[in-house]
């Protein structure tokens, strides 16, 4: 049964003017299988995807399930042909509810066509409770977690009765624990037959789950092969088309002066009794589950929430932080993990993007000095390998990889003291990642202090001097390098190690 | 890549152009149409809405609007002209008209940034407000008999009438701002995304209180050259000229979701319309079918803005992926050497 094969994509191919997205893609999902599809951003991942689910029509090709040709002109055909896709981008309505978000577009109704209430709400508390879920049916969206919401749309999919699911970077905001439930489901729909197209950076997760695995490149597919056939580095190999010798780029950096603490920090009902430090010259890690105030701590610290008592000291100077523009004057800049929220200008182009921190530097003696601000922003997009066409492309049309490189020009061009980076990775390619953490360590190298919070142990570990855990708004444990394991950080940050602080 | 640049240029222009393919077709529907009369006619009547457009564009670059500029511009009006009937001093009654539409814009941006009402309601509630006040301190009758007052309206100073000079100072100030200092930075980036913007660190608060004062000091000027031009002070004039203000900058390509927006652009809006208005009055139009040439200009205007820039971004996308390309295919061929 397991060689039945359930969709094929046969030569497809896609132009945009100008460009060719996909070139003879040959592609296949065998029955109840887990495929995982790998590539840089940009190598055709998402546009093949968008084909098969009907957003996109292709140029030239066939799409075969169940081995007869099929045509997917939209989504809602691709739905009857049981093709359900979990997007990167959640896609939901706020103020709605929980079911009536899970039920969007098909909500059950009554002979005259009124919404039957009372059965939406059984049937969605069935699949609350079936997957053991805690919320309540007719809570709002908006009060719901990011992971919250994504294991939602996760359930949203399965409960279409899909037969070919595509999850496009499904763990990108969700816990370990969320992920090993992710993973348990997987298992099961695979054991009822269904065929799981499975998208994501995260190469231990691939390894963990895939049947098989297809890297594209380029829009085309290198190599299709049973994931026992490969391994990490081959797949990164394929991927990028040259050899990763070394997936972090740390180097050992002289530690210098103290150059923020934190002392006592406590916001009502986020975080309380936190104390940290970090020297010139130092990369600091914030591990912990999803929830447990990492992000809400660095958002005090630079100053877009307030917290209620506690010092921040900077150079041994204490400062008052009350909004953005203070730690910014003081030389402490964060790059957030919403960079479409708090991040980006979308219209407006890369150049003003960048510039926007460093006004001061560009705009001076009444006039601005557009010259001199290309200049600069060049040497910063240099720098940081950005690509674009040009400085007055607009940051919406560029790829989220290339985005947050923009916006970490725009914090190198201030010349910070201390950057926090808030999950910087997420959701980009193992090129630009690279880069991000390249930055990292010239960062350090320049005698600056670097705060990562990040979700992904590795990356913690393979960067970071010193890791500090995070529990229900508590630091539990603070790690040296020498001590650094997934297990120890997963013990402290589940809070099942005992208090145990260094100095 | 050259014929890239051209592209851009054209998106760039494209309403300069629309302008002057406009001025000459109404050259040949009538032939007094560039006539040095018609011109500085045109002019006059363009000065008000111009000079409001640009308050309206200032606020719809940072994510706002003013519904109220009409109605505070008939209050500061009226009160100005009584000023003058007063104390006989065209310096004071300007600086009245100005004070005036500048407290009920502080208010407006009081209840916009410190009650955090959104700019559509808390400028609409003004325009009742003011509009009552106007209309109760006149008890609702027009003050007559200006005397010199009309020399703002009327007057030139030289060849040149004095409204246009206003019109001309205030383009290039707003141009300015907009694009040579920080403030005018900063205005984008709220629009474009306000809690970004905070984030970058900057005081959006006190940048959404300057473009009101600025919008306050253009609507009491607006106020001043109105009642001066028709000769009277009249608390029922300038109904709806927050819709004249919001045509121009939205034909000019202004984007209504904020963050885009040129002084050039809009002043070309107002160009447009003014030259729309003069056209179908001189070749006779129905003034009921005027208002409907309007309405579709001005939909048309939308469509098409909306049209050029999805164009522009899927361009742009292609674009970001050769350059790709071309990057690797370079490293491939370094590689080899």
């Amino acid at each position: 049964m397991a060689e039945e094969i359930k969709l094929r994509v046969l030569n497809i191919e896609k132009s945009f003017p100008g460009v060719k997205a996909l070139d003879r893609i040959d592609f296949s999902v065998r029955k109840g299988t887990v495929h995982a599809l790998c590539g840089e951003n940009g190598a055709g991942k998402s546009t093949l995807m968008k084909i098969i689910n009907g957003i996109y029509k292709p140029d030239a090709g066939q799409i075969f399930i169940d081995g007869n040709e099929v045509r997917i002109q939209n989504p809602i055909q691709a739905r009857k042909y049981g093709i359900a896709m979990i997007a990167q981008e959640l896609n939901y309505v706020p103020e709605m509810t929980v079911e009536e978000n899970l039920f969007l577009g098909r909500l059950p109704v009554n002979k005259v066509g009124r919404v039957d209430w009372k059965k939406l709400r059984k049937q969605t508390e069935a699949f609350l409770k079936a997957e053991n879920l805690s919320y309540r049916p007719d809570q709002k969206m908006k009060t719901l977690t990011v992971s919250n919401i994504q294991m939602l749309e996760i359930i949203k999919a399965i409960s279409n009765n899909a037969q070919i699911i595509v999850m496009d970077e499904p763990t990108s905001a969700i816990t370990q624990k969320e992920v090993d439930m992710l993973f348990q489901k997987i298992a099961d729909l695979k054991a009822q037959g269904v065929s799981i197209i499975y998208i994501s950076h995260k190469m231990d997760e691939v390894f963990r789950i895939a049947d098989d695995i297809t890297v594209l490149r380029d829009g085309t597919v290198v190599e299709s092969h049973p994931a026992d056939e490969l391994d990490i580095d081959k797949v990164i190999a394929l991927m990028v088309g040259r050899k990763m010798e070394n997936v972090y780029p740390k180097e050992k950096v002289a530690l210098g002066e103290k150059v923020l603490e934190v002392k006592k920090l406590y916001s009502a009902g986020t975080f309380e009794d936190i104390s940290f430090h970090i020297r010139r010259g130092e990369i600091i890690g914030f591990a912990g589950l999803v929830g447990a105030g990492r992000t809400e701590l660095m958002r005090s610290i630079f100053g877009l929430d307030g917290y209620t008592s506690g010092k921040i000291i900077k150079d041994g100077k204490e400062l008052e932080i009350r909004k953005a523009a203070d730690s910014i004057r003081n030389e402490i800049v964060m790059l957030s993990e919403d960079r479409r929220r708090y991040g980006i200008l979308p219209v407006r182009s890369v150049r003003e993007n960048t510039s926007i921190s460093s006004l001061e530097k560009v705009i001076y003696n009444g006039f601005a000095h557009e010259k001199k601000e290309r200049t600069l922003v060049n040497q910063y997009f240099k720098k940081m390998n950005v690509r674009t066409p040009s400085l007055e492309t607009a940051i919406q049309s560029l790829s989220g990889g290339n985005q947050q490189k923009v916006l970490l020009a725009k914090w190198m061009m201030r010349n910070p003291d201390v950057m926090i980076l808030d999950e910087p990775t997420r959701g980009i390619d193992v090129g630009a990642k690279f880069e991000i953490y390249k930055l990292m360590t010239e960062m350090a190298k320049d005698e600056k202090a670097v705060i990562m919070v990040s979700s992904e142990l590795p990356e913690l570990i393979g960067m970071c001097d010193r890791i500090y855990v995070m529990n229900q708004g508590r630091i539990t444990g603070e790690l040296q390098q020498e001590e650094f394991s997934q297990e120890t950080i997963m013990k402290y940050a589940t809070g099942s190690g005992k208090k145990d602080r260094h100095t | 890549m050259k014929t890239k640049s051209k592209n851009q240029l054209m998106e760039k222009y494209s309403i300069f152009i629309v302008l002057l393919f406009m001025i000459i077709l109404c050259t040949f529907l009538n032939r007094n149409f560039l006539s040095t009369g018609n011109i500085s006619n045109i002019m006059k009547q363009l000065a008000v809405p111009t000079i409001l457009a640009y308050g309206e564009m200032l606020l719809i670059i940072s994510g706002m609007l003013d519904l109220s500029s009409g109605s505070v511009l008939a209050l500061s009006g009226v009160l100005s002209v009584s000023c003058y009937k007063a104390s006989g001093s065209l310096m004071l009654a300007l600086l009245a008209a100005i004070a005036i539409a500048l407290i009920c814009n502080l208010i407006n941006a009081l209840m916009v940034t410190n009650f955090k009402a959104p700019p559509f309601i808390a400028t609409l509630a003004m325009q009742m407000v003011a509009r009552g006040i106007a209309l109760f301190y006149t008890q609702g009758q027009n003050i007559l008999q200006l005397d010199n007052y009309v020399i703002f309206g009327q007057g030139t100073l030289g060849p040149v009438p004095i409204s246009i000079i206003f019109m001309a100072a205030i383009t290039v100030i707003i141009w300015y701002l907009l694009r040579h200092t920080r403030f005018g930075r900063s205005l984008y980036a709220i629009g474009g995304n306000e809690e970004a913007a905070v984030a970058s660190g900057i005081n959006v608060a006190r940048n959404k209180y300057v473009v009101f004062i600025l919008n306050g000091i253009l609507v009491g000027i607006c106020g001043v050259l109105f009642m001066s031009r028709v000769n009277a002070g009249l608390p029922n004039g300038a109904i709806g000229y927050e819709m004249e203000g919001l045509t121009a900058a939205i034909v000019g390509g202004t984007s209504f979701s904020g963050g885009v927006g040129t002084t050039m652009g809009t002043l070309a809006g107002a160009f447009i319309i003014g030259c729309l208005n003069n056209i179908m009055n001189l070749i006779g139009v129905d003034s009921y079918i005027q208002q409907i040439v309007k309405g579709a200009i001005i939909a048309l205007a939308v469509i098409w803005d909306i049209r050029s820039k999805s164009k522009k971004s899927t361009r742009v996308i292609l674009a970001e992926d050769k350059g790709k390309a071309c990057t690797s295919y370079t490293t491939k061929k370094e590689k080899e050497s």
